[in-house]
């Protein structure tokens, strides 16, 4: 629904005259930009810490944190990107918490040898959506992403479900760009391997783990 | 080309970003290769399925009730 776009014609975007407006103390402006990308926030939050409690914690912090340094947002990046940094800091925050003394970061390296991708060679089910029910596809979903390493999933988050570009995602996440595409194409590649079992053409045989 | 270059290029390939010449190669390897032609389907179909499930739904009461803390909060600064 809120997809982010540039125009490309040197217009300017919304974002920016309501942040403009906010900074002049505007609140009700902030407030749409809460509304506009609440959900987002939650969302990647919620890859990060993977804790409903702690997402909500950090879509109010992540927010809040916005609208204290709002004066320094330049607007050489969208407004989403840099609130996506904020809130990629923040849930990394919460996750340390959690795991007391354990470092967490989003660019440990998750080396394997390239191109040695095991690969899942059946062919999948024409629509593998009508094989399951929504809260059953749902979980299916979560708990596949789930098993690939945060720094996959939150890239993949990004690029594939928010739409952001290579670009953008590599500025939010504070990654090089050959990084960001490095794993992109990893977790595009493991979430296709490990969907296999659920969707593969025989039904659902094979499934379960 | 080999499926280990097929499969380097896949992103590419399937963000459109590939230039013509490029997109010949690849498509000539995946009439002759079916089980890159499935890892294209199937890895195009993984992006589609996220995008079109919300996994981590947020409430319409829980968002009201964030949304309200944050707005409270803000007032204050
Ligand atoms: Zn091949």
């Amino acid at each position: 629904m809120s997809t982010i776009q540039t125009s490309g014609t040197g217009e300017v975007h919304p974002d920016v005259l309501l942040v403009e407006r906010a900074k002049q103390g505007d609140v009700q402006a902030f407030e749409k930009l809460v509304r506009q990308y609440d959900r987002q926030v939650f969302r990647i939050a919620n890859h990060i810490t993977q804790n409903r409690e702690d997402a909500e914690d950090v879509v109010q912090d992540a927010f809040l944190k916005a609208y204290e340094k709002l004066e320094q947002f330049q607007g050489n990046s969208k407004f989403y990107t840099w609130l996506v940094r904020i809130a990629v800091n923040e849930s990394l925050m919460r996750l340390r918490k959690r795991r007391t003394g354990k470092m967490v970061s989003i660019d440990e390296d998750v080396e394997t040898e390239d191109g040695s991708v095991p690969r899942d060679l059946a062919d999948w089910s024409p629509d593998p959506e009508a094989l399951y029910g929504q809260s059953e596809m749902a979980e299916i979903l979560k708990k596949t992403i789930q098993g690939l390493p945060p720094g996959f999933r939150v890239v993949f988050v990004l690029r594939d479900v928010d739409g952001l570009s290579t670009e953008e995602t590599a500025d939010a996440l504070g990654l090089s760009i050959p990084a960001v595409k490095s794993r992109l194409l990893r977790a595009r590649l493991q979430l296709r391997e490990r969907l296999a079992k659920y969707f593969r053409k025989n039904g659902k045989n094979g499934g379960g783990k | 080309m080999t499926c280990t270059e097929f499969l380097a290029q896949l992103d590419e390939l399937i963000d459109d970003e590939v230039t013509v010449a490029l997109r010949a190669d690849l498509e000539q390897h995946l009439r002759e290769c079916e089980h890159c032609e499935i890892t294209l389907n199937t890895t195009r179909k993984t992006i589609e399925i996220y995008r079109s499930h919300e996994i981590y739904e947020l409430p319409e009461s829980v968002r009201v009730r964030l949304e309200k803390a944050i707005m409270a909060k803000c007032r204050k600064c």
